[in-house]
């Protein structure tokens, strides 16, 4: 079967049977390999697109579901004021480890900030909590997103950590 | 930690100017290392524009070694951190030596070598700034990859002499002069990972990633049970689902440990494909050797083994039965934990392109020299050089990928379609059962202590797996585990059974499940005696001394740091004020700090856990570590992230219910519901203190893990009583 998707802003014809999950016509169609395998059953996150700018498991949505929703990918999501300001805060404190969940847990934050810009600790948490960091990069992607929200990253934590040395 | 294979320095002219600076270490006039080729441990070079570009020879897997061994190098080069730019080395024994990312070693056995090489380039640098202004080299001033003579006002960028440079002699390493500590300007500073803004936007960096023209993807279909060998398959409902291109049966060598499983390769189109074929495949397996290998039985025989008697002797100091049998107090108790799985987020793969007799290949490997030569011998090609190993940046490891199973696998398929490159991914239900599992163990602990409350004998029968000759990988038992070294009278023995499941190192292995053994029981010990398991650790190493590894390998322990951390993270936890915690009345959630120590990996860590429990719910609040990994944190946003990844990941060890069960070989677990990882609600806050000692740095991948399993058990029996004596923490 034919579809008609729209990526990033751009349209791009792909020709895959129908029930093909949306992750590996990104990946394998298209060669946009930002967006992640991780578990394939929507466990992990990893897979994360927006599809009209709300996080989706993109290993769980057909092709054929898609329809005329703008895809936003990892690669894409920098041009959004959301995003870029996700991605700084990302830099800025050094989230990141084997670096492999983190398109997932942007692309989700991302999706979090545009309904709920000024998140609580609470809902943070709750938010993040499909998206597995095998890494447990964990402290501070949660820390970064409250940068990204303008809020103070270390307010709503308890004690936050501090590195002294003797 | 310390080489005494001497390091040499070789100059070089870059190919459009500049210097390339290479360091070998190996002196080929020695008769013991003459075997042995001299290895490139660090290669410099500085284009005439001033670009500072340095190789990245271990392969990265969220342990930060891209960025934290070339700071080592630029900081002693003085050059700013903007100008360099860091290249992954491919997998080449010859040319780099050891290139393994395992057992936190890449940073003690790179320090020195690492800082030489800087300094050397910088001082090549001067003496060429030097000859051209006239002017003695010791007028000059180096920073920020600018030379200036303060006399004469005269100043230059790196890039200018580089050429110069470069058909200078290099200086004798050990003449140079390294910076003191207070001196560096990139080590010790927070720097962010190098490919952070690649990550970010989703550029191709990990193996599986890699995309090359006319590639195929594809699974590999292995039997059901571990140890199966393929009988007959047919493929030819396979063969005609929707994109697949072929489906090849592979026999393997029938050496599952290290060697190629039997397996059907199905290769399509895109991947998702391949995988949905496998439902297509008929194939009859031969399950009879893991008949009766489950995890059940194994947990009975290791029962019966405990009860048995005592097993082989590994290690007997003083006269343990008499100290035993003479003891005021003693106390026994047996302890357990499961088979784990690694769960790279990124799933093992490989890509592999074999063409005109040679072989290219793409892998996140953690050991990829090793991986090079497996596939020369599976393949049967003539030299090693018609192996390539790409590094590609890796999403975990773990001690996951020390092994390269998948990529022989990839390798063996790849073989069978010359021209075409293939990328195998396995799912994430291949990965979960076909790991290279943390052992299971079972400790059988027996203490006695003195009418003072003195521990003076201590013994363990420990029950692992292995075939009688050979204890399984990752399945020893460590004979310096304290309290050994530090009571007159131990005995460690040991009894085995064998298992067709494939084991392997999992970050800190053999640590990881010993420290929450004996940590745990040294807690009961530390109760018995009317004290805490602080204050009863504080006794065993108050005496300061260094103490030679047991059989004269490994590392010596040094009582010293270890009173070091314990005092530090004691006074960062206020752990007197509450060092007991409150109980909850009915209904309420009890509280209460847990304490552990270990070392490991060359790193001391003492951990203190604040939990709570309501009903079977555990909830960590806070964790505080000290840890005294040596002088120098060279990054401490790296080495921050390590720490807490350990944290976090040994509490999940011991609080997301992870356990490998199997049935007549058969993995009952498969993806990330029934093995679950940590999640961000889990998270606490942590607390990190760094003890400094005079020390050259060590690495931080792992020995960090080990103590928080212990200090959250020992919390959660100071909150509720309950004595956890075996993972995954389930309470009544
Ligand atoms: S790959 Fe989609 S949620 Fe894990
Ligand atoms: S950074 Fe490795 S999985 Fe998140």
């Amino acid at each position: 079967m034919s579809y008609r998707l729209h990526v990033n802003g751009q349209v791009h014809t792909v020709d895959v049977p129908g029930d093909m999950p949306l992750l590996w016509v990104l990946r394998d169609s298209l060669g946009l390999v930002g967006t992640k395998f991780g578990c394939g059953q929507a466990l992990c996150g990893a897979c994360t697109v927006h599809v009209d700018g709300v996080a989706q498991r993109s290993c769980q949505l057909p092709v054929s579901g898609v329809g005329e929703g703008k895809i936003t990918t990892i690669e894409h999501v920098g041009t959004t004021p959301i995003g870029a300001r996700l991605q700084a805060a990302w830099l800025e404190i050094d989230v990141m480890q084997c670096g492999y969940c983190q398109a997932g847990q942007v692309m989700n934050a991302a999706s979090l900030l545009a309904t709920t810009p000024k998140p609580t600790r609470d809902d943070i948490r709750s938010a993040m909590a499909g998206n597995i960091c095998r890494c447990a990069c964990y402290n501070r992607i949660e820390e970064a997103i409250r940068m990204a929200a303008g809020l103070d990253p270390a307010d709503d934590a308890q004690d936050e950590e501090k590195a002294h040395a003797v | 930690m310390r080489s005494d294979r001497r390091m040499f320095l070789k100059a070089s002219l870059l190919a459009g100017g500049g210097l390339a600076l290479e360091a070998f270490v190996g002196a080929p006039a020695r008769a013991a290392v003459a075997a042995r080729p001299a290895a490139l441990t660090a290669f410099v070079s500085i284009a005439p524009d001033g670009q500072v570009t340095i190789v990245g020879k271990n392969p990265e897997i969220g342990q930060g070694v891209k960025t934290s061994l070339p700071m080592i190098v630029a900081d002693e080069l003085d050059c700013d951190w903007a100008q360099v730019r860091i290249v992954q080395a491919d997998a080449d024994l010859a040319r780099y030596g050891v290139q393994v990312s395992g057992g936190s070693m890449s940073t003690p056995t790179n320090w020195l070598p690492m800082r030489q090489t800087g300094a050397a380039a910088r001082a090549m640098l001067l003496q060429a700034a030097a000859a051209r202004w006239s002017v003695p080299a010791t007028e000059l001033a180096t920073s920020k990859g600018r030379i200036t003579h303060a006399a004469s006002g005269r100043s230059c960028g790196y890039g200018e002499v580089a050429s110069a440079a470069a058909r200078l002699t290099p200086p004798a390493p050990d003449s140079l002069r390294l910076k003191q500590p207070a001196e560096f300007t990139i080590i010790g500073r927070p720097i962010a990972g190098i490919d952070g803004p690649r990550v970010l936007r989703g550029e191709p960096l990990f193996g599986i990633d890699t995309r090359l023209p006319g590639m195929l993807y594809a699974v590999y279909e292995v039997a059901p049970a571990h140890g199966g060998r393929l009988v007959k398959a047919d493929i030819e409902a396979a063969k005609a689902a929707p994109g697949v291109r072929h489906v090849l049966p592979i026999t393997g060598d029938g050496n599952a440990d290290s060697g190629l499983a039997d397996g059907i390769a199905i290769v399509a189109t895109h991947w998702w494909l391949a995988n949905q074929a496998r439902a297509k495949l008929a194939a009859q397996w031969d399950l009879s050797a893991a008949k009766g290998h489950s995890t059940e039985r194994y947990r009975a025989r290791a029962q019966e083994l405990l009860a048995a008697g005592d097993g082989q002797e590994l290690r007997r100091e003083g006269d343990p039965d008499a100290a035993l049998a003479a003891a005021a107090k003693r106390v026994s108790a047996r302890y357990g934990y499961p088979f784990l799985a690694h769960g790279t987020l990124e799933p093992q793969n490989c890509t592999a392109h074999f063409k005109d007799g040679r072989i290219e290949i793409w892998a996140p490997s953690q050991t990829p020299a090793r991986g090079r030569e497996l596939v020369q011998k599976m393949l049967k090609l003539p030299a090693l050089d018609d192996v390539i190993v790409h590094v590609t940046r890796a999403g975990g490891g773990f001690g996951r990928r020390l092994l390269n199973d998948y990529m022989l696998q990839a390798a063996a398929i790849s073989h069978a379609l010359p021209g075409t490159p293939v990328q195998l991914i396995w799912s994430r239900e291949d990965d979960i059962r076909r790991d290279y599992y943390r052992p299971a163990g079972w400790h059988g602990f027996e203490a006695g202590l003195d009418a003072a409350g003195r521990l003076t004998a201590f013994t363990d029968h420990f029950v692992t797996f292995g075939d009688g000759a050979r204890v399984t990988r990752a399945g020893t038992l460590t004979l310096t585990m304290p309290p050994a070294d530090l009571i007159p009278h131990l005995r460690f023995t040991q009894s085995q059974m064998p298992t067709v499941l494939t084991t392997g190192w999992l970050r800190a292995p053999g640590s990881n499940a010993l420290c929450f053994a004996s940590q745990s029981f040294l807690d009961e010990v530390a109760h018995a005696a009317g004290k805490d398991l602080p204050t009863l650790m504080r006794e065993l190493v108050a005496e300061p001394r260094v103490i030679a590894p047991f059989g004269g390998r490994g590392v010596p322990f040094d009582t010293v740091r270890a009173k070091g951390v314990i005092d530090k993270v004691l006074q960062s936890s206020a752990w007197a004020e509450r060092a007991h915690g409150s109980r909850g009345r009915s209904g309420e959630a009890a509280r209460a700090k847990g304490f552990a120590f270990y070392f490991c990996h060359h790193g001391y860590f003492a951990e203190v856990v604040d939990a709570s429990v309501a009903g079977s719910e555990v909830t960590v609040h806070k964790v505080w570590v000290a840890g005294d990994v040596g002088s120098q944190i060279i990054n401490p946003f790296g080495a921050e992230n390590q720490v807490r990844g350990a944290i976090i990941d040994g509490l999940a060890q011991a609080l997301m219910g992870q356990s490998i069960e199997v049935v007549d070989g058969v993995v009952q677990q498969s993806n990330f519901h029934d093995f679950r990882l940590a999640r961000m609600p889990i998270t606490p806050d942590i607390e990190i203190a760094w003890v400094k000692s005079d020390h050259p740095p060590t690495g931080l991948g792992e020995p960090a893990l080990p103590p928080v399993i212990p200090a959250l058990t020992n919390a959660i029996f100071a909150a509720t009583g309950q004595r956890i004596r075996s993972l995954p923490v389930r309470l009544a």
